[in-house]
């Protein structure tokens, strides 16, 4: 198309499974329609620029989280159990667990991994920035990260979001 | 119609969002233009979701069936 390129302008602030989810997915979707994309990683998003990282999801301070079992039949599957945070935080294994049930429900609903769609994003040329800030404070190297990912501050991010047509904090 | 010529098929059948959106991207930049991709879907968010993705990336949709279990669409790429 011959009119000017939109934009969308993310930033990712949170490490989690079910945080690092909405940028990829909105990343990659703009950028199936010809968007030009970046996503600024700070804080806690910033891990997500790790060759391996684990995203792993806790119910403790998600207390709406619904949480399904992957298995049984429909009238099981369908049961949204309740989570008392008090009881799962004092457990040990629970996030591993509930980081375990949220992997298979996605993958038994056709839903990529953030994995994947992390690649998906670097294949279709996402610009994702890692806040060097964050590097310092939390003693991450330029080395972890993927190679497509490049360091900036607030300033990187905002230059390249001021004229964007989407800009969201996630 | 003689000028409705698949020249490819994409099956992201138990695939869900945003992936029926991203492989087609993909495949349409793999054929020329004027051609035409068949895109199957069970995602039934597709439908907006491909209605949205033709008037963004100004490709045609030309055709969008919902058959019941299944979603078809047919795209040319004009660009």
């Amino acid at each position: 198309m011959e009119e000017k390129r939109k934009k969308l302008a993310l930033i990712s602030s949170q490490g989690t499974l079910d945080w690092a989810y909405p940028p990829f997915i909105l990343a990659t979707a703009a950028a199936a329609m010809d968007w030009d994309v970046g996503i600024f990683f700070t804080f806690y998003g910033l891990p997500l620029l790790k060759k391996d990282f684990k995203a792993s999801v806790s119910p403790v301070s998600n207390p709406a989280m619904p949480m399904k079992m992957p298995f049984g039949g429909d009238s099981f599957r369908n049961i949204n159990w309740p989570m008392p945070n008090l009881l799962m935080s004092n457990m040990p294994g629970f996030e591993a667990m509930a980081t375990n049930l949220m992997k298979k429900t996605f993958k038994d609903k056709g839903v990529a991994t953030v994995e994947e769609l992390r690649d998906m994003a670097v294949e279709m040329d996402v610009k994702m920035i890692g806040c060097q800030m964050t590097m310092d404070v939390f003693g991450f190297k330029k080395e972890e990260f993927i190679e497509e990912a490049d360091v900036g501050g607030a300033a990187t991010f905002l230059e390249f979001a001021a004229d964007a047509n989407v800009s969201l904090f996630v | 119609m003689s000028d409705l010529k698949v020249v490819q098929t994409l099956d992201t059948s138990g695939l869900s969002c945003p992936m029926p959106v991203v492989k087609t991207k993909k495949a349409i930049n793999a054929i020329e233009v004027g051609e035409i991709l068949e895109m199957i879907a069970t995602d039934p968010g597709s439908i907006p979701d491909m209605e949205a993705w033709a008037r963004q990336t100004g490709h045609e949709l030309m055709e969008s069936h919902d058959e019941g279990e299944k979603f078809r669409f047919l795209i040319k790429k004009t660009h």
